[in-house]
């Protein structure tokens, strides 16, 4: 309140400030070792101003009266040198004040509680059942645990403190050539990074699941690489939850639309919003994409955004055509009239409490199909394809059109069956024709929340921590190339 | 700003060292300002300010080993940082490649902090983005870019006497503008130590000029090309190559380094005889901390010289169990010729001039082979000048292979080398001209 109260009488319009205590700790193995035991706590507080329409933002880890209150004073004075040099002012979209709220993570154990013993003890045992395969001769795995304590307040008397959890478990396992003259990796991409408590890591049976990766490592050094050409894609929700992630969740957030990111992370082909909504045919009549903040256990779940602003549930893509993109206060306005949406969908995130709040991706999702079909179920009706599982190299331009996804495992589809694993698999596509020859939808059964833990956007850049939930999905006469060795 | 002297940095770390209980302790020490201005939209979008301070405690009983960071730098803060790192020590299980802690080093000081620089407040960023935004909107464009500026010092001390200390400043500037219509975009770019060097009028110059004649790409067959690639472009690339100089994972066949049958190429030509890349931390274009997070001192290390490779990077473990001395090294330069980028493009019969690249991932480490795209302006060149603008295009190539195409190297230059225009390693790259480049496919993307 001190701060709002020094911002409001050195002439903001508007302020927020953020308290936020970040505690990590991540321990990580190699083999039969320990490499690193690591464990960091930061804590400051961030002031947002709003002056004549300008921002401003200052940020000190020196939580007391007199610095608190030079940081408000400083962020007015940046606003208005910003001002100086500004045409348009901020507007931002009205939000009911939240009074007092509470939120935490749906986590039954508390990562930072678990003896660091337990945690060890389970990777080193991991590591070891990857071992045993014959030929697996590297293994790294980790546990990353993060706990984010952040308060809000704002001059319009908003007040939220929130408790959030991340977890990430992960493996990765090497198989060398008995010559030295190749080397191939699976990773444990069967698990997934969750907004949850330790209790992710136990229900993750790393140790249950390291047989079968390092079976896979070594037998990626004997598989067939793949001939290029155009082929049915089958892919598993632990490969195409990043797909959905780089051609639809980014080229969905309304900064990027409105040349925002140019700079770094880019624009859109989702744009001009006069010109998509409602009108952009974005994939086939299967496609539908709901973006969600409350989905349990995501990674972007939460209970109000880094504005205040209650977490929202809402499509972005329905039966195909596009719909409304991500948003925040100072966004919404831009598309109002187009949507018919006044207020921010609750997409505003800072990293840290030394990080200004900006539009984030939300929880990001394709719904399952209404028939109960899993990835079996579309091999089977696949006659010559290839079935991916697992995240592997992915490179995506700055609008979002030409992509090239890798994969984890990559098995020949022939007649309806599996024939055999494959290598060096690549695709390549323009996002609007890969996403209209979707024509097969894995049901509720075969639907997972998978999550990219590390999205980079911003300037500076700023970590987002994020889920997307998809069935597997049957993807029609797409370019694969082959990327093996080149000499 | 609480950017530590040498003195403060000694007493701070001296007084954490006096908490430990360990066998062996380091402590590091960080502290500054990071500040940014960034503009979209013709506007000044956000900005920031952030002074921060942070230690960083690592503590070993024997073999065992943990860390422990905090920015909370009271007496009770600094202890609960010493006490987590013990307990998590002595909780964690012997590493047989553990290390002793080094003993007191000499270290050369690196010239690296400037006020020009450190006094960057945000007026100064507003007038620097006003003389992008200026012509921008004069010129029906769109400007977008990032001012960024960083200035600190870090300190490393342990419990055998190692104290080592640096402090510097560091800025990047980037800047895209776009024409109206979305069918142009131009990027420029620069980076250092001392923003008296940053003429922004310039930057916006080459942003502008870029933005237009990129407008309107005409799309040509993906295929190898002769490509001029900009500095920023070599930079984009040639950390990859560098990244990949690990000496374990080269001696343990895990790498493009490692040799066939066992070993690695150390003394094997890899590139082009003109090739010769190295880490100085003194370079006057570089001007990088002198140690590393161990306090080993960082020196003057030559990777790849006329093609050959000279070294690769060994940890202390690798070092001492493979009988070398280990690395330290920080910035990184490309040694080249006299050429300028029009000197690259008059000598270029048909070919693509590449500005930068853009979303690149590994897709093979055992050819370092990389794919990703061109961006913000990329040309076709025509008997010695550019003539059109094209559409951007996907590449899968490696730097090696680039390295061993090689026609002509330019004047090297400090760049902006990360894709995000985040301050990282410095990096002084030429512009170059390379044969049979790979380019795969044609991107619809401005």
């Amino acid at each position: 309140m001190l701060a709002l109260d020094a911002a409001r009488s050195a002439g903001a319009s508007y302020a927020d400030v953020r308290i936020a205590r970040t505690r990590t700790q991540s321990v990580a193995t190699r083999e039969d070792r320990v490499t690193n035991l690591s464990d960091s706590d930061t804590l400051g507080f961030g002031v947002r101003v709003l002056v004549n329409g300008a921002w401003g933002f200052v940020a000190s880890r020196d939580l007391v009266r007199d610095e608190v209150q030079r940081v408000a004073r400083v962020a007015v004075q940046q606003a208005r040198a910003n001002r100086r040099a500004s045409q348009r002012p901020v507007v931002l979209a009205p939000a009911e004040p939240v009074r007092d709220g509470r939120w935490s993570s749906p986590a039954r154990v508390d990562p930072f509680t678990v003896p660091i013993e337990d945690k060890v003890a389970l990777l080193l045992a991991a590591n070891q059942a990857a071992l045993r395969v014959r030929g697996a001769r590297f293994v790294t795995s980790a546990m990353f645990f993060l706990k984010d304590e952040r308060t809000f307040a704002n001059t319009e008397g908003s007040f939220t403190v929130q408790n959030l959890y991340r977890v990430l478990p992960q493996m990765n396992v090497t198989a060398v050539a008995a010559d030295n003259s190749d080397f191939q990796s699976r990773a444990s991409d069967e698990i997934q990074p969750m907004g949850r408590g330790y209790e992710h890591v136990t229900d993750s049976d790393l140790g249950g699941k390291a047989q079968m990766w390092a079976e896979q490592a070594v037998a990626k050094l004997s598989a067939r690489s793949v001939e290029p050409g155009r082929y049915d894609l089958v892919l598993d929700p632990t490969h195409l939850f990043l797909t959905i992630h780089e051609s639809v969740a980014h080229p969905t957030e309304l900064d990027r639309a409105m040349g925002y990111e140019a700079n770094y992370a880019g624009t859109s082909f989702v744009a001009p919003p006069a010109r998509v909504i409602n009108q952009l045919r974005f994939g086939s009549e299967h496609m539908t994409i709901q973006a969600d903040r409350r989905q349990e256990g995501g990674l972007a779940t939460t209970g109000w955004d880094d504005e205040g602003v209650p977490a929202d549930q809402w499509l972005l893509i329905e039966r195909g055509v596009f719909k409304d993109y991500q948003t925040t206060r100072e966004q919404a306005a831009w598309i109002s009239d187009l949507t018919g949406v006044s207020r921010s969908h609750g997409c505003s995130y800072a990293q840290t409490w030394a990080d200004v709040q900006f539009q984030r991706m939300p929880n990001v999702s394709l719904l399952p199909g209404t028939q109960d079909l899993v990835d079996q179920d579309l091999i089977a009706a696949t006659e010559r394809g290839i079935y991916i599982v697992g995240r592997g190299a992915y490179s995506i331009d700055q609008q979002r059109y030409n992509f090239q996804f890798g994969g984890q495992a990559f098995y020949e589809i022939r007649n309806g069956r599996l024939n055999g694993m494959l290598r060096d698999v690549t695709y390549q596509a323009r996002t609007p024709d890969f996403w209209a020859s979707l024509d097969m939808l894995g049901g509720p059964r075969s639907y997972q929340l998978c999550g990219s833990f590390n999205d980079g956007k911003g300037q500076p850049s700023q970590s987002n921590a994020v889920s997307h939930g998809c069935p597997a999905a049957r993807f029609r006469n797409v370019a694969v190339i082959n990327t093996g060795r080149q000499t | 700003m609480s950017i530590f002297t040498r003195e403060q940095a000694r007493e701070l770390t001296q007084r954490v060292l006096a908490m430990s209980r360990a066998e062996s302790c380091r402590v590091s020490v960080s502290g500054g300002l990071e500040a940014n201005t960034r503009f979209a939209a013709n506007d000044i979008s956000t900005s920031g300010d952030a002074t921060n301070a942070g230690v960083n405690v690592r503590s070993s009983f024997g073999r065992r080993t943990a860390t422990s960071s905090t920015n909370i730098l009271t007496e009770e803060g600094l202890r609960r940082a010493v006490e987590m790192s013990e307990r998590l020590a002595r909780l964690a299980p012997e590493d047989r490649e553990a290390l002793p802690e080094l003993g007191p080093q000499t270290y050369r000081e690196v010239p690296a902090f400037f006020d020009s620089t450190a006094n960057l407040d945000p007026t100064r960023r507003a007038d620097a983005a006003s003389a992008v935004l200026g012509p921008s909107r004069q010129g029906g464009l769109q400007a977008s870019g990032f001012i960024s500026l960083r200035a600190g010092s870090n300190a490393v001390a342990n419990s055998l006497g190692l104290f080592a200390y640096h402090r510097g400043t560091n800025f990047a500037f980037t800047t895209t503008v776009r024409t109206e219509d979305g069918t142009g975009s131009g990027w420029a770019g620069t980076a250092g130590n001392d923003w008296r060097r940053v003429n922004p009028s310039e930057l916006a110059a080459t942003a502008v000029r870029k933005a237009r004649e990129s407008a309107n790409s005409v799309a040509i067959e993906p295929g190898r090309y002769t490509v001029v690639l900009e500095p920023t472009a070599v930079a984009n690339l040639l950390g990859l190559l560098v990244g990949a100089m690990n000496a374990r994972a080269a001696d343990e066949g895990r790498s493009f380094f490692s040799k066939r049958g066992g070993g690695n190429k150390i003394g094997e030509r890899v590139v082009d005889e003109r090739v010769t890349i190295l880490s100085d931390p003194w370079d006057p274009d570089l001007l990088a901390q002198p140690f590393g997070g161990d306090g080993q001192p960082n020196e003057r290390t030559v990777w790849i010289e006329g093609g050959v490779v000279r070294t690769l990077n060994y940890d202390r473990y690798w070092a001492q169990r493979q009988n070398v001395a280990p690395t330290g090294a920080a910035g990184l330069k490309m040694m080249g010729g006299e050429a300028s980028l029009d000197d690259l493009v008059r000598s270029t019969e048909r070919g693509v001039l590449v500005t930068r690249f853009w979303y690149i991932r590994g897709l093979d480490p055992r050819s370092i082979l990389y794919t990703g795209l061109t961006r913000d302006g990329t040309f076709l060149i025509e008997n010695g000048r550019v003539t059109r603008a094209v559409k951007n295009m996907r590449f899968n190539e490696s730097p090696i292979t680039m390295l061993n195409n090689l026609e002509l190297l330019g004047r090297p230059i400090r760049v902006s080398a990360s894709e995000s225009g985040d301050i990282g390693q410095a990096v002084v790259v030429p512009p170059l001209k390379t044969r049979d480049f790979n380019f795969q496919s044609i991107s619809d993307a401005v």
